[in-house]
This record gives structure tokens, sequence and C-alpha cells, in this order.
């Protein structure tokens, strides 16, 4: 948070800063769209493993409760979308209502998660969570028979598209002279999501509610002893965590058009703890780095690592996909060894009380 | 400087503020308490000590909610305690430090005390997100009461230094400061003076006597017998899970089971003999 409280001191710069964010920003899809279409494709899933990251931190890094089944949430969020705008209920209610409601029903499984591991901490949280979010996957998986709701390994295609009226996301648009093709529409929707989550997660953490969740993170006893209701607190954060979870799986939905339960196994729910973890676990920009670098390198390896051989010995010797795994595991080991705080590790906020600071 | 603690209390100096009833407890085969009764009167420094293991820690965790009583009760300003959880016994104003400190170690010393005022505001998520002109009223006025409370036991200069960074004394006072944030009516400090040194020990003893002329009942178990003897006004004594003195502590010094729990009791004899 050191960055930001400098930032802070300085507004004419943070502003300027600001404006250059935005700006590339707001030019990045058109640049990777002339790099390939792909690209703006992965960058929007991208952004949907930052909200994944920032949602999962709530629970793991600001209130200190390992969940080894945070994809749960997702797949809640991406079910919920499915079935209330696809060809499979014939139901096609706009984005706008069902987000909330996958918000809504991802944030009540959390609380159902939530409450009967109140009592654990650590290993034993982390078996439980890791159960839960595969019964979610397996429910997904069998709820085909004997009444047909998830369609089960099939999964669910033709889902909608986000429309307003007659304004659809997935079609593309000429607009003076610039053409928006669907998932650069989806790549500015997405983005002023993000931002607002940002936002928020960053004005939760610098609250007294955030500082609560730190507090049972440090030290649950010392908490309940200065008066923090751990309960409700640890459920709240099961809560907020889930329900970004549910938004983001909304979200996916939509872009992909296609889910089945496949997207939703437990190395998901890995793959985005350890974005938290290499990032920076309880730091915001942290967090948000680690899913980035995450979701991107692989993406990066797919297209480098196979031309890159064939160069060099005139054909693909070791398949990409294995590549990526030691290259991933090692990078994770060197971490854990060298900053086992992540890359960007939450440093101290600094509170300047004017006039009352000692010399 | 003084705290800006509410001070009505003042006003009723001398009636009780907290009675324990028959208070039991046990582990398994041991019985850490037995039917130990006491009445601690608001104003005043109130010690509690006994040999290791005298079940002076356990008297605490009773208290505070932490274990539950297997008998008795407390009776705090009027109002009976049993079965309250611990941030429940917080709410209703007894505050605690511990024995083996428990700071929010990778918080700044400031943001420790800021969790101390936690329970007496009420910023949700709400106010959290939206900062709403109350809450941020509030967060200044917590932000300000946890400094003056840094500077109220002395370590304001450390204020944005992570609490594990400081000095063992300083966290000491980092302790009763978050537990003050709390406005507790009742202190509750855990050997607040182990390990200090000399010195420390005599900032310390200016500390309570401060803590109580602004209004603050203190219960305080120790082993520095010096500093018990200089700061308390009552004293009880356990050993073995029971009570064996309570009184004034010039009179508690004095008492034969007293010096045979500390000497051993054919020491305590022979003493008495010559």
């Amino acid at each position: 948070m050191s960055s930001i409280a400098t930032l802070r001191q300085h507004p004419a710069a943070s502003r300027v800063g600001v404006v250059l964010i935005a700006v590339a920003l707001a030019l990045l899809p058109f640049v990777l769209a002339n790099i390939g279409t792909a690209w703006v494709r992965i960058t929007n899933l991208a952004i949907l493993y930052v909200f994944l990251a920032l949602g999962l931190n709530i629970v793991v890094g600001f209130a200190g409760l390992l969940d080894l089944g945070y994809i749960a949430f997702y797949a809640v969020g991406a079910y919920v979308y499915a079935l209330l705008a696809s060809p499979h209920f014939d139901l096609h209610l706009p984005f706008w209502v069902i987000l909330p409601l996958g918000a809504l029903l991802a944030c009540f499984f959390g609380v159902l998660l939530g409450t009967p591991t109140l009592k654990l901490r650590g290993d034993y949280l982390a078996i439980v969570t890791l159960g839960f979010g595969e019964i979610i996957r397996i429910f997904l998986n069998n709820l085909s028979q004997p009444v047909n709701i998830t369609n089960g390994p099939q999964g669910i295609t033709l889902i909608d598209p986000f429309h307003i009226g007659s304004f659809s996301f997935a079609q593309p648009q000429t607009l003076g002279g610039l053409t928006f093709s669907g998932p650069i529409k989806y790549y500015y929707f997405l983005i002023v999501v993000l931002v607002l989550v940002i936002v928020l997660n960053l004005r939760l953490q610098d609250s007294r509610i955030g500082r609560a969740w730190e507090a049972i993170r440090e030290d649950e006893i010392a908490a309940r002893a200065m008066g923090i209701n751990t309960r409700n607190m640890k459920l709240l954060a099961f809560a907020m965590g889930a329900s970004f979870g549910g938004i983001a799986g909304g979200m996916f939905s939509a872009m992909q058009g296609f889910i089945s339960p496949e997207s939703f196994v437990l190395v998901e729910s890995v793959n985005v703890l350890a974005m938290v973890v290499l990032g920076g676990m309880g730091n915001i920009p942290g967090v948000i780095l680690g899913a980035i670098l995450l979701s991107f390198a692989p993406e990066v390896l797919r297209y480098t690592v196979g031309p890159v051989q064939q160069q060099l010995f005139g054909r693909t010797l070791i398949d990409p996909e294995v590549i990526r795994m030691l290259l991933f595991g090692f990078t994770l080991v060197i971490m854990m060894l060298f900053r086992p705080a992540g890359i960007l590790p939450s440093a101290t906020r600094k509170r300047e009380l004017e006039g009352k600071r000692a010399p | 400087m003084k705290a800006a603690a509410p001070l009505a209390t003042r006003a009723a100096h001398g009636e009780v503020l907290l009675a324990g009833e028959g208070i039991t407890k046990r582990f398994g085969g041991v019985q850490a308490l037995s039917e130990v009764s006491f009445t601690i009167r608001r104003g005043e420094i109130y010690g509690l000590i006994g040999p290791n293991g005298a079940g002076k820690t356990s008297l605490f965790n009773v208290l505070t909610g932490i274990y539950e009583a297997d008998g008795g009760r407390f009776v705090f300003d009027g109002a009976p305690l049993g079965g309250r959880k611990p941030n429940e016994v917080a709410a209703l104003g007894i505050a605690r430090t511990f024995q083996n400190i428990r700071l929010f170690a990778n918080l700044s010393a400031l943001e420790n005390v800021m969790i101390g005022r936690h329970v007496r505001t009420h910023a949700s998520v709400f106010g959290a997100v939206f900062r709403d002109a109350r809450t941020r009223a509030e967060e200044a006025a917590i932000e300000e009461r946890a400094y003056e409370l840094l500077t109220y036991v002395g370590v304001h200069r450390r204020a944005n230094d992570l609490a594990k960074h400081l000095a063992y004394g300083d966290q000491r006072r980092l302790e009763i400061a978050r537990a003050l944030a709390t406005d507790p009516k009742l202190l509750a400090l855990d050997e607040p003076a182990a390990g200090m040194n000399a010195t420390e020990t005599a900032t310390l003893r200016a500390l309570l006597d401060h803590i109580r002329a602004d209004g603050t009942t203190i219960l305080l178990i120790e082993h520095d017998m010096k500093l018990v003897m200089s700061v308390c006004d009552r004293v009880l004594v356990l050993d073995y899970g029971r009570k064996i003195a309570e009184g004034p502590a010039a009179e508690v010094q004095k008492d034969d089971k007293v010096i045979a729990a500390y000497l051993g009791g054919d020491v305590a004899l022979n003493l008495k003999g010559n």
C-alpha cells in the first residue's frame, strides 16, 4: 500500500498517473486486437481472474481463512447465469438481473460453507473447503437426473451474451471508423466493473471491517478479547468473497457462451490461491499483479515455447503444457524460498496525523 | 495527558464493580479453581497473586469468557456475566491483556489500538464502501483516539511501526493501550511487568496509577511483589485454585497461609519459630 500512500501525498502526480493508466487501458484492446483477436479474449479472462483473486483475497488475505474451494462460488455464479439466460430452460433474463442474483446465491453458499467451519483454521479449514468445492462440482456434474437441471457433464450451451435492448455485447460494431468487436466490448465492461471492485476492496481493507478481519487473521483470541464478533466477521468475509466469485462466474458464462463442470475443477481453486499468494497475500496491488502474471504466463508460453523449439530443433520436443507446469512449479518454489510474502508484500499503512506527530 | 474515558463511574467510587461468587473450573481431573469468591470495588487496583499454577490465569479466562465456569458466577456492574462470549464481555466493559503478549503482530502499533475501538464504533460494510460523512468522522475519531492512547502509554513514537518490531516493554504498554481503547470499566492485566527491568516497571507503576486516577478499575495479576504491594489497594491470593487470603496488601503480606504458599509450609513455620 506504500505506493498508494505516496500517491495520496502528491495529488497532482496521482491525477496524471490515473489519466495515463486510463488512456493505456482504453487503447490496450486495439493494440491486442492487432496482434490477434485471441489476445483480447485472453485479457478478458485475465480480468476475470483478477476478480476471483481479489474475492479470494478477502477470505485468505484479509481474514486469514484458507479456502481451497473458492472456485465453487465462481461455478455457482456461472450456472445461475447459464440457467437463467439460455435455451436450456428457455429463460432469457437480462444480465443486470442475473448478475446480482448470482452474487446473492454465491453469497448464500459462502455463508453455508462458513457456518459449519467457524471453529476451524488452517489445514482443517482447507480440507473442508476443498471438499465443499468438490461437492459443488460433483453436484453440477450429476444434477441431470432425475430432473435435468444442469445438463450434467455436457454443460450448457448457447448462453446469451450480455445485451441491453438491441445492443448486444456479442456483435461487432463500427463507431467512428473503429471496429468494436464483441471481446472488446466485454473488455470495456470488465474494466469498469474491475475499477469498482478495486475501489470497493481498497475501502473495505481500510475500514473498521477490514481492520477486524486483519485482527482475526493475526490473532483470533485477542480479536475476540477486543470485542470483535469473530463469528459475524468471518461469515462476512466468506459472504463477500463468495459474491465476487459469483459475479465473475456470471460474466464468464456470458463471455464463453458455454460452461460445463470441467471449468470448475480443484486445480482452478489452487490456481486462484496461487495468484493471491504469489502476488502478496492481503495486498491488493500485489494480488492484482499475481492474477495478471499467472493468467498471462501460460498463454505467452503457449505461443512461444512451440515456435522456439521449432526454430531450434526443427520440431516440438517437449509439449508446451509440460513446460508450462514445470516453469509454474519452479517459479512458485523459488518465490516461496526468496519472497515468501509475495511479489508485492503488504506494507504497513503509514498514517499521518497532522500536528500530532512526535519528532 | 488524560484519557478521555467516561468518568461517570467516579461518583460511585467504592461500590462493588465485579463480584465472583464460588467460581469453579475443572480441567479433567485438575481442579483449576474451586469456589473462589471475591469482590472488586470501583476505582481500586485489585491484585491477584499466587504461586505458579495457582489458577490466576484460569480465573482471568473464565472472567473474560474464554473458558466456561463449571460452577459459580460473576456479577459485573450489576448484571451476571454467565455464558457470555469473550466479545460480549469486552462490550460490557472488561478489557484484558495476555500473559504471553498477544498483539496483532503484523499490524502497526496505531492499528492495534484502532482495532480496540471496534467494539465502540459502528461502521458497517456500507459505511466502509460508501464512506459517508458519518463513517469518515468515525474513522477520524478512531484514529485520533488511538493516537491519544498511544501517547497516554508512551509508545506514540512507534505509532507506524509493526507491533512485532516494538521493544518488549513497549509491546506490553501497547497491549494496555489497545485494551484501554475499548473504554473498559475494568482493565484486567495478566502479568504486565513480566520480563521488564526496574526502569520499565517504574514507568508501568506510574501508568497504572494514572489509569486508576482517570477512573478505570484495574485487576492485576503480577509476580513482582514489590509492584503489587506498592500499587494494589487490595489483593486476592490463590493457591491450588483456592482462595487463601483477600484483603489490603499490607495485611495479606503477613498472612501465615500466604507465606506458607509462597515459601512452602515448613519454611514458614520455621520462620515463625524464630
